[in-house]
């Protein structure tokens, strides 16, 4: 996602100047994705070109407020029905570090699952902690964030742990380490 | 004082060629108001760690010392008592007598030492108000939810002056929410000056601890605690 459509989604409250939208989003997700007034001006001025916010008049106080245009409102409705890809997503740089450290010679691949094991245990716990101890209705927004990311480090051990279990199973190709094996029967076959 | 500590503990099942090493020299020790989960795959000796140091099951090597007692050198019956009077089990499967209410499973570990039925059921109403079932005294275990359950589970286990409450899986077939509130019950009598070790498979739920150590095989492979910077994980991608 942007932040484009983080503001487009505050906008819907109603007019808001940039200094207002970074604290709304900020209190969304918690302080969990930390904006810059520069990344909201930048991306204010993006969506006024698209026709989709509206720059008011400039208030007493010097600031300048923005509202959601028709098209601002369609292309958020459209954002929320809309389901995220996960093509979309960044390449899982952990799932690729695991097969090469299978495939490298030298490495302990035990030694690296349980590494990242730890780390994204000791992240789990850090979330865990931010859990407000009673929950009120106002913190929700924040609160399925802060959720979100605990089922995601949690998955990832779980992950971790079925790693673990196909290694014991696994035993290596002879040289699967050290040479292209399919490059030779390639050689061999052709 | 230490509430539990393992020295080199050492547990063998079976002699000979089929031996079987659950636990290779584990030492490990748990303060008042610290709450520990032990993680590992299954076979890995997390349950031979919790029975050992529950007083279930006994070192082939090592010992086991519970608020400076030494285990190994106690006979059956005065094992029996540090049992149940320092030491709190609450399992997945919970063990509450289906024969009895609610404050009589709570208050049957004091009456069993000896104290008053009237005062142990008066002390058995305050645990239970203590984890919110007020009003559910006279209940029966199957007129209760499965959430409703594990909290007299653990009313039971921290009764009277026991300060090490021994978890295995407590959250069990309970649904997210009902599962974090009995992990918040743990986590809040740990925090009053309760021990804790909390036996798991699901990170999430070892999170809730102050330490956690993964076991591999026997042998303690890591340890997980407390970021020194947690502001690191607010960081943009820092929470993977």
């Amino acid at each position: 996602m942007s932040v484009r459509y983080g503001l487009l989604a505050l906008l819907e409250r109603g007019p808001m100047h940039g200094y207002q939208l970074r604290a709304a989003f900020e209190e969304s997700t918690g302080g969990t994705w930390p904006l810059n007034i520069g990344q909201v001006y930048t991306t204010l001025s993006r969506l006024e070109r698209d026709e989709l916010v509206h720059a008011m008049p400039d208030g007493d106080d010097g600031h300048r407020d923005y509202e959601i245009t028709d098209a601002g409102r369609a292309e958020l409705a459209q954002w929320f029905a809309t389901p995220v890809g996960r093509a979309d997503r960044p390449r899982d740089e952990l799932a690729i570090k695991l097969a090469l450290a299978l495939t490298t010679p030298g490495v302990d691949i035990q030694a690296v699952v349980q590494t990242q094991r730890t780390a994204t245990v000791r992240s789990l716990q850090e979330l865990t902690r931010l859990k407000p101890a009673d929950a009120r209705p106002d913190d929700l927004p924040w609160r399925l964030v802060l959720d979100a990311m605990i089922f995601q480090a949690e998955a990832e051990v779980r992950w971790l742990d079925h790693c673990e279990a196909s290694l014991v199973r696994y035993t290596p190709p002879p040289d699967a380490a050290t040479q292209p094996a399919t490059e030779s029967s390639w050689e061999v076959s052709r | 004082m230490t509430v539990l500590e393992l020295r080199d503990v050492h547990r063998v099942h079976g002699s000979g060629e089929t031996a079987v090493h659950a636990l290779r020299g584990i030492t490990l020790a748990v303060e008042p108001g610290e709450l520990v989960a032990v993680m590992g795959p299954s076979g890995s000796g997390k349950s031979t760690l919790l029975n050992l140091a529950g007083g279930l099951d006994r070192p082939s090597q090592g010992s086991v010392h519970v608020d400076g007692v030494d285990l190994s050198g106690l006979g059956r019956r005065a094992l029996a008592t540090v049992r149940r009077q320092r030491v709190g089990y609450v399992f997945q499967d919970l063990n509450l007598l289906a024969s009895l209410t609610a404050a009589e499973n709570v208050a049957l570990p004091l009456e069993l030492d000896g104290v008053a039925a009237r005062k142990a059921r008066a002390l058995a109403a305050s645990a239970l108000s203590e984890v919110d079932l007020d009003g559910y005294a006279s209940r029966f275990p199957d007129e209760m939810s499965g959430g409703q359950q594990q909290r007299v589970a653990i009313a039971r286990a921290l009764i009277g002056k026991r300060r090490l409450i021994l978890a295995d899986e407590p959250t069990g077939a309970l649904d997210s929410q009902t599962g974090e509130a009995v992990l918040r019950l743990i986590r809040s009598k740990v925090d009053d000056g309760a021990a804790g070790v909390l036996v798991t498979h699901d990170a999430r739920h070892a999170a809730w601890a102050d330490r956690v150590v993964f076991l591999r095989d026997g042998v303690v492979v890591d340890t997980a605690g407390p970021l020194d910077q947690p502001d690191e994980l607010l960081a943009p991608g820092g929470a993977r």
